[in-house]
C-alpha cells in the first residue's frame, strides 16, 4: 500500500475541513484532504447551499403570488419543482468546483475515498482508486454529521426522508409531515408550502424554533399560520409507519396521514468507523472532546466542526478550522468565542440571533433593558413590502453590554452581524447608537431597537 | 537576580532635585525590598527612601550632602556576581523626561551610551504592576497622615527601573473596550493598572473583572461591625509593632493638636431636599451614583471660594489664602487612614466629584494612589456617616486651616409649621485653626455650606 507524507492530513472537506486545509496551506504546511463525497461536504453539497437555492425559489414563487400587489398582472404561472431542485444542484455543483479550485490554488492534495485514522500520524484511505496511507505530523478530523432519526423510525429517503432526500427528490409530495421545527424543519416547511404541499410541522418542545427567543417563535408561528402551514407543538411522535400510499404518524395528540415524512429532529456527529476508539480519543457524550485549540485527548490529533460538539453550524466549524490550523502551525490563535456565534434560519421571514434570549438573560440574574423595533415602522421594509418581524436588543441595564439580539424579518441573517462585530469589540448600546446607519436600510431597525433599549427610539 | 537601579524619586510635583541627607545602608549591605535606603531632603520635607529591589547595595553614586536631579541614578542594587560596570561607571545622568522614555541621556562616551536604552527613570514612584521588574517590592504608599499634609516623613519609594510594557499608572492612553471602560468606572478599577488580554494588549471586560475581584478585601469591606469570638484563655495583652502608617499618625497627630489652637463650630443641616435630589439623580440612567459626601464636597468647594479665610494656611509670619479648593477626603483603612486629595473641586460637577472621589477612595484602599494625589489639599472633609456617627470633631491636617467632620443623616422628629413631622438631619462640625480664622468666620462658612445643602439645586448650577 502506497504511503504519502504530508505535514497535515485533513479528514473531511466540509466547511471545517476545507477551511482548515486552506489555512494550513497558507501557513506553509503541506496538506492532504480526504473526501468520500464532493469537496465542500454536506454544507455545500447537501445542506446550507442547496437549501438556500431552494428557499430563493420559494421566495420567487411567493412574489409571483403577490404580483398584483405590485401592479403586475399574470395570467397564471407554473412553478416547476423539479427545476427548482435542478437549479439547487447546479448551485451546489458550482460551489463544490469552487472548493476544488481553492484546493488546487493552495496546492492541497485532494484524496478521494474514505479516511480511517490508524495512528496519531496516519490515515488509511480506501476508495475507488484503491487504498493508500497518508502520514501527517498532525491530523485534523472533520467528519461532520448526518441526519438523526427517532428510535424505531427508518429513513428510506422515499416515504420517510431526511434533508438528504429532500434536496435530491425532484418530485414533491402533496402532503408532508415534518418532524422537528428547528432550522431545518422550518426551512423545508417554507420551501414545500410555497410550492403547494400541505405541510404539518410537529415539534416536541412547546414552540417552533425552540432555541430562539420566545417572541420570535410566537410571531413566526403567527406568520406560518397565515400561510396555512399547520403546526403542532408540544407533541411527541410515537410511531411512523410507512405504507404503499403514504405514511401514518402517530403522536400523543392523534394520528396524521401524509404522503411523506421529513425527519428534521437534528443531526448526529459522524464519529463511528473513523478509528477514534482504537486511537483512544476521549469523547464528551456523542462528540469528540477537544481543547480550546481543538486538539483531542491524543496529541497532534485535532477535531473540528460538527463532530467536536454543538452548535452544529458551518461557520462555527470554519472558525474552529482556522484555530486548529494556526495551532498546528505553532501560532497561538484566539480560541473560538462560542458565546458569540450567530444563529441563522433562512425561512421567510428569516430568523437570526446572537447571545442570550431575554428569558436566559433574566435567568442569569442580569438587570436587563430590552429594545424592540418592528419592521412595520421601517421605511425600507415597507417599500420592500416585507414588514413582518422585528429587531429585539437585550442589554445589561447598568453597563449597556449587548447580551443578546434577536431578529425576525427580511435579511435578518445579514443584519445580525453588526451586533456580532459589536460584541466582539465589546461595544455597548452607546457605540451602536453613535454609529450612523444609512437611510433607508433594514439595518436602521437595528439602530432603532438599540435606541429603544435606552428609551430613545425615534421612529416609534 | 536582576539589577535594580536606584534613582532620585520625584516626591512632589514641584520637585526637581533632591539632597541626599544620609545613606542608611552602606555599600556592601544586603537590602530587601521595602528597606529604608536613605534619607532625602526635598523642597518640602525630609523623606525616607525605600528600596524596591533586593540584593546588595553595590554602588552609591551620590555622596551624603550632595544634590541630584530627579530621576538620576544614585545607587545600584545587584547580586555580588552581577556585572554593573556599565552602570557604576556612569555619573548620575540628567533626568530623561518621562514623556520621552527613549530619549538617551546626554552622557559621555560608551558607558552612558550602553545604559541609554534602560535609562528611563519614571517620573513618579511606580505603581506595583505585574509585568514590572521582578524586584519591585510592595509600594508602601507615601502615606499622608491626617496631620501630615505634605507627605513629610512619609516613607517614599526609591524608583526601581523596570522593563515596562506599558506606561506607568496615570500615563498615556489606555487601550480598552467600551464595555471594559464602563465596568471599570462602575467598579472603581483604574484601567492604567490593568493588563489587557485582548489583541495588542487591549483591555477587555474580563481583565477589568479580574482586577476588580483581585482588589484587597478591605476595599470592599462594609461598615458593618463583625463579631469576633472572644478568647479569654490567652494572655492578658499583647504588644503589637506599629505599622508604618500608624507610626506616622502617632507622630504627626500631636504635632497638629498641640501647636494648632483648634476651635469647633457645629451646625445641623436639614437634608430632606438633598436626599430627594440624590435619589432622583441616582435614578437616572447612566449617571454615576452620588453619595451624601459628594454633595458635602460640592457644597464645601463652592463655599470655600466665597470664604477664602477658611481656605487658608498659617505660614508662621504670613497667611496663605488659596484661590482653589483642593479637598482632602479622609478614607479609612484597616491600619489607619489616608487622605487623598480631590483637586479643583470648585470646578467640578457633582458627577465628576462622585466618579473621581470614588476612584481615589478605591485606589487609596488598594494602595494605588500616586504621590501627588496625597498632598496639596487646602481643606479636608472627614465623614463617619457610614458608621452611624451622630457627630464628631476632627483634628486639622496642617498646614490646612480647617477640616469638616460630617455625621450620618438621621431621621428625627422635627417641628414643622403644621405640627410634628419626620425629617432628615445631619450634623457637621468644622475644626478651625484659630491662628488663621475666628469663630464667626467659621460659622459663616458653615452657614453657607448648610444653605447649599438645604437648597441643593444650587449644587447643580
Amino acid at each position: 500500500m502506497a504511503t504519502q507524507k504530508f505535514d497535515v492530513v485533513v479528514v473531511g472537506t466540509g466547511p471545517g475541513g476545507y477551511v482548515s486545509a486552506i489555512r494550513c496551506a497558507q501557513l506553509g504546511l503541506s496538506v492532504a484532504a480526504v473526501e468520500d463525497d464532493r469537496a465542500g461536504g454536506v454544507c455545500l453539497n447537501w445542506g446550507c447551499i442547496p437549501t438556500k437555492a431552494l428557499l430563493r425559489n420559494a421566495e420567487v414563487v411567493h412574489l409571483f403570488h403577490r404580483a398584483e400587489e405590485f401592479g403586475i398582472k399574470l395570467s397564471g404561472f407554473e412553478a416547476d419543482y423539479a427545476e427548482a431542485i435542478r437549479r439547487s444542484r447546479r448551485v451546489a455543483d458550482r460551489m463544490a468546483k469552487g472548493v476544488e479550485f481553492l484546493f488546487r490554488k493552495n496546492k492541497i492534495t485532494l484524496v478521494p475515498g474514505r479516511g480511517v485514522v490508524k495512528s496519531a500520524t496516519a490515515v488509511e484511505v480506501t476508495g475507488a482508486a484503491g487504498g493508500m496511507t497518508l502520514e501527517g505530523r498532525a491530523l485534523i478530523l472533520a467528519t461532520g454529521s448526518e441526519p438523526r432519526s427517532l428510535p424505531g423510525v427508518t429513513i428510506d429517503e422515499k416515504r420517510v426522508i431526511s434533508s438528504n432526500g429532500a434536496v435530491r427528490n425532484e418530485t414533491r409530495p402533496g402532503s408532508l409531515v415534518i418532524i422537528g421545527a428547528g432550522a431545518v424543519g422550518v426551512e423545508f416547511a417554507d420551501v414545500y408550502s410555497a410550492y403547494g404541499t400541505s405541510v404539518t410541522l410537529l415539534e416536541a418542545l412547546p414552540r417552533i424554533v425552540p432555541i430562539e427567543d420566545e417572541e420570535v417563535s410566537a410571531q413566526l408561528a403567527r406568520i406560518f399560520t397565515r400561510r396555512k402551514i399547520e403546526m403542532k407543538t408540544g407533541v411527541k411522535v410515537q410511531s411512523v409507519t410507512a405504507g404503499d400510499k403514504g405514511v401514518k404518524v402517530t403522536t400523543d395528540g392523534g394520528t396524521i396521514d401524509a404522503e411523506q415524512v421529513l425527519m428534521a429532529v437534528g443531526r448526529a456527529a459522524k464519529v463511528k468507523d473513523v478509528g477514534l476508539e482504537k486511537l483512544g480519543v476521549a469523547m464528551d457524550r456523542n462528540f469528540v472532546k477537544v481543547s480550546p485549540m481543538m486538539e483531542t485527548s491524543v496529541k497532534g490529533v485535532y477535531a473540528i466542526g460538527d463532530m467536536a460538539g454543538a452548535p452544529l453550524l458551518a461557520h462555527k466549524a470554519m472558525a474552529e478550522g482556522v484555530v486548529a490550523a494556526e495551532a498546528i502551525a505553532g501560532k497561538s490563535p484566539r480560541p473560538v468565542d462560542y458565546a458569540n456565534v450567530p444563529s441563522c434560519t433562512y425561512c421567510r421571514p428569516q430568523v437570526a440571533s446572537i447571545g442570550m434570549s431575554e428569558a436566559k438573560a433574566k435567568e442569569n440574574g442580569r438587570g436587563v433593558t430590552v429594545g424592540k423595533f418592528p419592521f412595520t415602522a421601517s421605511g425600507k421594509a415597507v417599500a420592500l413590502g416585507e414588514t413582518d418581524g422585528f429587531v429585539k436588543v437585550i442589554a445589561d441595564k447598568t453597563t449597556g453590554e449587548i447580551l443578546g439580539v434577536h431578529i425576525l424579518g427580511p435579511e435578518a441573517t445579514e443584519i445580525i452581524h453588526e451586533f456580532a462585530v459589536g460584541r466582539t469589540l465589546e461595544a455597548t448600546l452607546e457605540e451602536i447608537i453613535h454609529t450612523i446607519h444609512a437611510h433607508p436600510t433594514l439595518s436602521e431597525a437595528a439602530l432603532e431597537a438599540t435606541l429603544g433599549a435606552l428609551g430613545q427610539a425615534i421612529h416609534l | 537576580m536582576a539589577v535594580t537601579k536606584v534613582v532620585m524619586p520625584k516626591l512632589s510635583e514641584a520637585m526637581e532635585t533632591g539632597k541626599l541627607i544620609k545613606w542608611i545602608k552602606k555599600e556592601g549591605d544586603r537590602v530587601n525590598g521595602g528597606d529604608i535606603l536613605a534619607e532625602v531632603e526635598t523642597d518640602k520635607a525630609d523623606v525616607e527612601m525605600e528600596a524596591f529591589g533586593s540584593g546588595v547595595l553595590r554602588k552609591i553614586l551620590v555622596k551624603e550632602g550632595d544634590t541630584a536631579p530627579v530621576g538620576s541614578l544614585i545607587a545600584v542594587i545587584a547580586e555580588p556576581n552581577d556585572d554593573i560596570s556599565s552602570l557604576a561607571g556612569a555619573a548620575a545622568p540628567p533626568p530623561a523626561p518621562a514623556e520621552a522614555p527613549a530619549a538617551a541621556p546626554a552622557g559621555n562616551g560608551k558607558a552612558a551610551a550602553a545604559t541609554a536604552p534602560s535609562q528611563r527613570p519614571a517620573a513618579v514612584p511606580p505603581q506595583p504592576k505585574t509585568e514590572d521588574h521582578a524586584t519591585v517590592a510592595k509600594t508602601e504608599p507615601a502615606a499622608k497622615s491626617p496631620a501630615g499634609a505634605e507627605a513629610a516623613n512619609a516613607p517614599a519609594a526609591a524608583v526601581a527601573e523596570g522593563h515596562r510594557e506599558q506606561p506607568g499608572a496615570g500615563e498615556g492612553r489606555v487601550k480598552a473596550s467600551p464595555l471594559a471602560r464602563k465596568v471599570a468606572a462602575q467598579s472603581g478599577v483604574d484601567l492604567h493598572l490593568v493588563r489587557g488580554s485582548g489583541p495588542g494588549g487591549r483591555i477587555v471586560r474580563k481583565d477589568v473583572e479580574a482586577a476588580a475581584s483581585a482588589a484587597p478585601q478591605g476595599a470592599r469591606a462594609g461598615a458593618r461591625p463583625q463579631f469576633r469570638p472572644v478568647d479569654l484563655t490567652g494572655p492578658e495583652f499583647e504588644d503589637q509593632p506599629l505599622s508604618q502608617m500608624r507610626a506616622i499618625i502617632a507622630k504627626r497627630m500631636p504635632l497638629s493638636k498641640a501647636p494648632v489652637p483648634h476651635f469647633y463650630v457645629s451646625s445641623e443641616v436639614a437634608m430632606d431636599r438633598a436626599w430627594e435630589l440624590r435619589e432622583e439623580l441616582n435614578g437616572l440612567e447612566g449617571q454615576p451614583k452620588i453619595s451624601v459626601n459628594d454633595l458635602v464636597v460640592r457644597a464645601c468647594a463652592l463655599s470655600l471660594l466665597q470664604h477664602p479665610g477658611v481656605n487658608a494656611s498659617f505660614q508662621g509670619d504670613s497667611m496663605r489664602v488659596y484661590h482653589r479648593a483642593h479637598i482632602g477626603i479622609a478614607v479609612a483603612l484597616e491600619e489607619g487612614l489616608i487622605t487623598p486629595v480631590l483637586r479643583d473641586c470648585h470646578a467640578k460637577s457633582l458627577a465628576q466629584i462622585a466618579v473621581e472621589s470614588r476612584d481615589l477612595a478605591e485606589r487609596a484602599r488598594a494602595r494605588k494612589l500616586r504621590a501627588q494625589e496625597m498632598s496639596g489639599a487646602t481643606f479636608s472633609i472627614s465623614n463617619l456617616g457610614m458608621y452611624d456617627v451622630t457627630e464628631f470633631s476632627a483634628i486639622i491636617n496642617p498646614p490646612e486651616g480647617a477640616i469638616l467632620a460630617v455625621g450620618t443623616v438621621r431621621r428625627v422628629p422635627v417641628v414643622e409649621p403644621s405640627g410634628l413631622g419626620v425629617g432628615r438631619r445631619m450634623t457637621m462640625t468644622i475644626s478651625c485653626d484659630h491662628r488663621v480664622m475666628d469663630g464667626a468666620m467659621g460659622a459663616r462658612f458653615l452657614q453657607d455650606v448648610k444653605r447649599l445643602l438645604e437648597e441643593p439645586l444650587r449644587l447643580l448650577v
